[in-house]
This record gives C-alpha cells, structure tokens and sequence, in this order.
C-alpha cells in the first residue's frame, strides 16, 4: 500500500471532510490505485524536460491597473448565511 | 555562556496599485466593509483571475533595487488552508520560484556598514480582515482587503541585534517609499514585519530552536519585541532549559511576548500549482527597461550629497529622508549655488516651521524657487542674514516672494555709507561712557556699538560697513 488509512484521514481533516469507516476504507483502497497507476507515469523518461503548469502555452496574460466597478456590498452579501451590518458574520475564530 | 541573536526577518509591503492584484477592484483604505469587492475577490466559484501587469512591474523595481536576480519564468501557486478572512481557502502566492531572490541592503549600525542578505521577495495576495466580537462568539468579516497585492521580501538570518534589525527594515521601508511602490504606512499595515529569532552559543555554527514573532506594528516595536525576547530565550538557556519552537505576538502594552494560542497543528499548505494563471515569462529587455527607471536611492543619494555639495552626513541624511525633500534641497542647492546655506535654511527653517505647522514637505508654502532667490537677496547684499529670517517667516505665512516683502516692508539693506556714518556718529554721540570704557581697553563692547547701530537702523544697515565705520570712528578718537 502506497498511502494508509492514517494518510488519508489526515488528508480528509485538512479538506475538512467526515468519512464514516467502510468510506475511509474505501477511499483509502482507490487512492491507492489512483497512486499506482502514476507509477506508469513514472516510468517515462523526463530528463530534460520541463515541468509542465498548464496544458496550454499562453503565458503573460496580464490586465492594467485600472479600476472597474465593485459589484457592491448588498450584492456581496446576498449568499452570506449571516451578517452584521455589511460584514460577514462567522462564528468566532479566536477564543 | 556568551549566546548570540540569530534574527531573519519577513516584510509584507502592500504594493501602491490602484486595484487589487487579481481584479478590478480599488485598494483604497478606510472604505465601508465589503465594498471593494467582486465574485473574484470574494472567491465566488467559476471566477478567472487575471493579473495586474503593474504588480510585476513595481516587484521588478523593488528586486533590482535590492540587487536581486530576476527570475525569468513565475508560476503561481495555491497555498491551501481555512480560514474565514481567505474566502477561497487557499492563498495566490509564488512558491518554488520566486520573482527575486539572492540581494542585499547595506544597513550603517554606529558608523558601519554591514550587509544584509534577501534570500527572496515573492508576489502574493493579502487576506480579508476578521474583527472579533468582545461579547458575542462571533466575528466579522471584510474582505475589502482580499486580493490587494503583497510582496513578501524574506531576509537571511544574518542579522544580529534588534539594531540591526531595526536599521534593516528601516532601509528597506525607504527603498519602498523611494520607489513609490509602498507607501510604508505601518499603522494602516501597508508594511508589517514577522520575526524568526533564535539564539545559539557564541562561536557555534548550528542554529538554536527558535521563535516566529508576530504583531509588531512600528519600528519601536520591533526594537522592543526583538530585545525581550533576546532576553528571554536567553534566561531559559542559561537556566538550563529548551526554547519551544512556536508563535509568539508581541504586546505593546505589557512589553513582554506570549505563545500564540490556537492550532498547533504543524503547517501543511499543499501547495500546488494554479490552474487559473498562466506562466509570467519576464524578457531580459523588460527587465532591463524597468532597471532604467529606477531613481536614485537613498543610501546613493546620501553619499553623493556629501561629495557633491560638502555637507556633513547628518545632513545628508536628514535631507534624503524622502525623496520630495531631497528634490527640494537639491533644487535649491544647485539653483542658489550655494550649497551650505541651503542645508542651513531648510534643515533649520523650513524642516522646523514644517513641523510646528504638521505638513509635508509639498505643502510647504514656501518653494524651493522662493527660496532660491531669497538666498540670492542675501548675498548680492540687498538684504542682511538678519533680516532674510523676518521674510522668511513673511513668505511662510504669505506665500509671497523674497523681493515682494522686501519691497512693501522697506527691508531693503542700507548700504549708502553716509546713512550708516550718520547712524553711526549718532551712537557714538549718545553712549560717551561706553566709548570711552572701549577706548581704555575694553574691547568686547564693539558688539554692544554694531547692536546699537542695528537698532537704529532697524536691522538694515549693511554689518559689513557697520563693522568698518564703527572700528574707523572708534580708533579716531
């Protein structure tokens, strides 16, 4: 086994995840076979090349530092599950 | 046992874009909550981010600026974690390559130089701000500030007191400035600073355990938080005890550091390239073109000041501490021709009057060209020393020009040596018993005779031909 389960309910608690056990179990066994199939991958000879970001080759795209109009704050909030005036309101994040 | 600081330090500086890295909306400061902002900004799904070309442009500066090589090819990155004021869950940052890396800045700590490296400067977005409720179990979110371009400029632990320390940021906080490419406000966090400070036997290579201090919002308390916990970490070693590697926040009101609370968790970012940005490839002409705009920098300028217009470093300094300023002095030195005096009156009256009136040195109500021929006035003798400091005070309330006030008030010097004589003979005539004390010996009254005639004349009479006359008269007797 390339990952235990120990991997991946460290993995689920950082993406903030709840797998109940027969899901751990079995994500665990297709994330292996996810990881042993790059191991094909792995077998190509990369000497020499670059390491790819992006399937395509356009590169420097960039906008001027121009203003343009915010959507504004009613807007912003509209999916918000709560608010405080016009901010977001969260439960609390220190103690 | 002899311990020595090891300090690196980390510099987020907001860049003074007029939008946000990634999208159209304002920077500005001190806006109602959440009204700077977009689906983009907000972390709405489905959004594309497209770059700001002048954040490249103004890291560009600050790289070659710190003598920084350039990296030709920038990725970005996804540095992924939770929390509410990064409303996507992860931060847009570089990672394996940044933009800069490998400079330096020389910092002067008591008269030397000492050189401090930067391992990197790297482009990244700044996160919303949390306000947290006193009473309620709650916080309050703003994401005006999500997506305002940061870069982050990472030292080497090179550095070894809370001087030096202080003197690093001090210099980079100038070059910024210099550049205009930060506008250095701490308190508004337009420049913030995190330490990582440890400390290890003298003469030991190996670095100790060491700590992160964060929340030091000026430069005092930089200096404050460095030097206690010098002390601290140093009174648990000598003690015989471990430093614990952790997060501490420094607190103003208390002077002391304390452990950050909250997850302990160690970091995992998982970071990974982003798929919604392309590659930024940066030409050597690019480069090469922003290098031309680069101004003159401080520490540069400082030193060609003293060679060029033979004023002491102190006054070089005080006159480069911004860039208006030393536009302005220069100016005026160079137009005036006459350097010294220029130091002198803006180092004296004006840096003096702009204080006491709370304003910039581009508010000032009297201009380097006012200025200019004032000094002109001075020494083609149309007005004396003495008098050029009541039209200065004149043009300051004003605003008017030199020859102006000295024209409506009648300031102009007398220099017909028949008015002064006659001024002259006048005091002579009223003071008997001092002329003859002179007469006998006591040399130091010829000052109490030059005050004398000044009054008479109102301050106007020539000194030079006050001086000539009274010694003639005095010695005829």
């Amino acid at each position: 086994m390339k990952l235990s389960r120990e991997d991946v309910e460290h993995v689920a608690h950082l993406a903030r995840l709840n797998f109940r056990e027969e899901e751990k179990e079995k994500f665990t066994l297709q994330l292996n076979d996810i990881l042993v199939y790059m191991d094909i991958l792995n077998k190509v000879d990369t000497a020499g090349v670059e390491p790819m970001t992006h399937a395509i080759t356009l590169n420097n795209a960039f906008r001027d530092d121009e203003v343009l109009n915010s959507v504004g704050v009613e807007k912003i909030l509209t999916n918000a599950p709560d608010r405080m005036g016009g901010c977001f309101r969260v439960p609390k994040v220190i103690e | 046992m002899e311990f020595e600081p090891v300090i690196g330090l980390e510099v987020h500086a907001q860049l003074l874009t007029n939008t946000k890295i990634f999208c159209g909306c304002s920077t500005r400061f001190g806006e109602a909550p959440n009204s700077n902002t977009c689906p983009i900004c907000s972390g709405m799904p489905g959004v594309l981010p497209v770059l700001n070309k002048k954040v490249v442009e103004y890291t560009i500066k600050m790289g070659l600026a710190t003598s920084c090589h350039i990296n030709n090819i920038n990725t970005w990155a996804r540095k992924n974690y939770f929390y509410p004021d990064l409303p996507k869950g992860y931060q847009i940052t570089q990672f394996a390559e940044p933009i800069a890396e490998h400079g330096y800045v020389d910092v002067e700590i008591n008269g030397n130089k000492k050189r401090i490296g930067i391992t990197r400067i790297h482009i990244e977005e700044d996160a919303g701000k949390s306000i947290h409720d006193e009473n309620q179990p709650a916080s309050y979110i703003d994401l005006n500030r999500a997506g305002v371009p940061l870069i982050e400029i990472v030292s080497e632990p090179d550095i070894r007191s809370a001087e030096e320390g202080v003197g690093y940021l001090r210099r980079l906080h100038e070059i910024l400035v210099y550049l205009g490419i930060c506008d250095g406000n701490m308190e508004e966090g337009s420049f913030r600073c995190d330490a990582n400070i440890s400390l290890r036997p003298k003469g030991q290579e190996k670095f100790g355990i060491r700590a992160e201090l964060k929340n030091m919002n000026s430069f005092r308390h930089v200096h404050r938080a460095l030097e206690y916990e010098i002390k601290r970490q140093q009174y648990i070693l000598e003690s015989g005890g471990h430093v614990v590697q952790e997060t501490r926040l420094w607190d103003e009101a208390q002077g002391v550091t304390h452990p950050m609370r909250g997850k302990e968790e160690a970091h995992d970012y998982r970071y990974f390239p982003d798929p919604d940005l392309v590659a930024v490839h940066l030409s050597d002409e690019w480069i090469e073109e922003i290098r031309k705009t680069l101004p003159e920098l401080p520490l540069a300028k400082r030193e060609r000041f003293v060679a060029e217009f033979d004023i002491p470093l102190y006054d070089a300094q005080v006159l480069t501490a911004s860039r208006a300023l030393a536009d302005y002095y220069e100016e005026i030195a160079r137009k005036s021709g006459k350097p010294k005096i220029a130091s002198n009156w803006v180092m004296g009256d004006v840096l003096g009057h702009l204080k006491e009136d709370r304003l910039e040195i581009d508010e000032s109500p009297v201009s380097a060209h006012s200025l200019v021929s004032m000094i002109g006035l001075i020494e083609d003798g149309t007005i004396s020393g003495k008098i050029a400091k009541e039209v200065f005070e004149e043009m300051w309330n004003t605003g008017k020009e030199p020859g102006t006030i000295v024209e409506e008030k009648g300031l102009v010097q007398i220099t017909d040596t028949s008015a002064i004589e006659q001024a002259v003979d006048d005091v002579l005539a009223t003071n008997p018993t001092q002329v003859n004390e002179y007469r006998q010996g006591k040399e130091k009254l010829f000052g109490f005779f030059v005050g004398q005639v000044m009054k008479v004349t109102k301050g106007k009479a020539n000194p030079k031909l006050v001086n000539d006359l009274l010694k003639k008269k005095l010695s005829e007797g």
